[in-house]
């Protein structure tokens, strides 16, 4: 069982053959172009790839820990999703698991993206991924007023 | 501080609708929204209830995580606190928002090049 707050899911058709869509998975390369990241190792199940991630002007290293590499079917990884505070150390942390599921259907191919765990992640660092992001809980609070003025 | 609030309002159920659904609850919260944390004193100006009173309705916010005291020098303040839930919604929709970004530069990437 997941809450409504531990998951996240999402599907997209790809108009490219699976073959197509599992290279831009699997070369860690290529998933950098379109994640936005800079990777120095290859993806392998069982192994941590680096890599390097810009956010807001800074460099941030990005770290997955490659679980399964099913061709055309499956990668899974799991890392530390928002790890955009550079001051923090991460590496006690819970990570959520990745999985990036391929099937190929008439328009090409369906990508399911389902990402675990968030409920294991403190809180706290949570709130502070939101705060770092523009506006935060000032713009939140703004909205509040606004409801309870009008 | 967060630990608190995230055990009071999973011990509440859903305390932020309870808590939210009351005027004078509201507009406290919407004082507290744009003049940042107040005493009891600057909270019950204008109000037509006692300070006892609204001190009862801080306590039911507080409760259902919405709102802290804090100690400045011998003041005691009231401020927001953003609730856990609402935090791990809004977390939530931001990674959502991210995966979102990242799959239209991949269905841009392998749709273009595999003509």
């Amino acid at each position: 069982m997941t809450t409504t707050t531990d998951r996240i899911e999402k599907q997209i058709v790809l108009r490219a053959a699976p073959a197509r869509v599992w290279r831009a998975l699997s070369n860690a390369r290529e998933f950098g172009t379109w994640f936005g990241a800079e990777f120095q190792d290859d993806f392998a199940p069982g192994k941590d790839a680096h890599g390097k991630i810009k956010y807001q002007g800074k460099e941030l290293t990005v770290t997955f820990a490659v679980e399964r590499m099913e061709p055309e079917r499956l990668l899974a990884f799991r890392w530390h999703p928002y790890a955009i505070d550079p001051t923090a150390d991460y590496s006690s942390e819970p990570m959520t698991l990745v999985e990036l599921a391929l099937a190929a259907v008439p328009e090409g191919t369906r990508l399911t993206v389902t990402e675990t765990g968030f409920d294991k992640i403190p809180i706290a660092r949570r709130a502070k991924a939101f705060e770092m992001n523009s506006g935060g809980w000032a713009a939140q609070l703004d909205n509040i007023a606004r409801h309870v003025h009008t | 501080m967060f630990t608190r609030s995230l055990a009071a309002a999973s011990r509440n159920g859903a305390p932020i609708f309870a808590a939210l659904g009351d005027e004078t609850r509201l507009r406290i919260v919407a004082k507290l929204s744009d003049q940042g944390p107040l005493s009891i004193v600057r909270l019950t100006k204008g109000e037509t209830m006692t300070r006892q009173a609204i001190t009862k309705h801080l306590s039911v916010l507080a409760d259902a995580g919405l709102v802290r005291d804090v100690r400045r020098g011998r003041e005691r303040l009231w401020a927001l606190e953003p609730s856990p839930l609402e935090v791990a919604r809004r977390y939530l929709d931001l990674v959502s928002e991210r995966w979102d970004a990242a799959l239209g530069r991949l269905a841009a990437l392998v749709e273009t090049d595999d003509e």
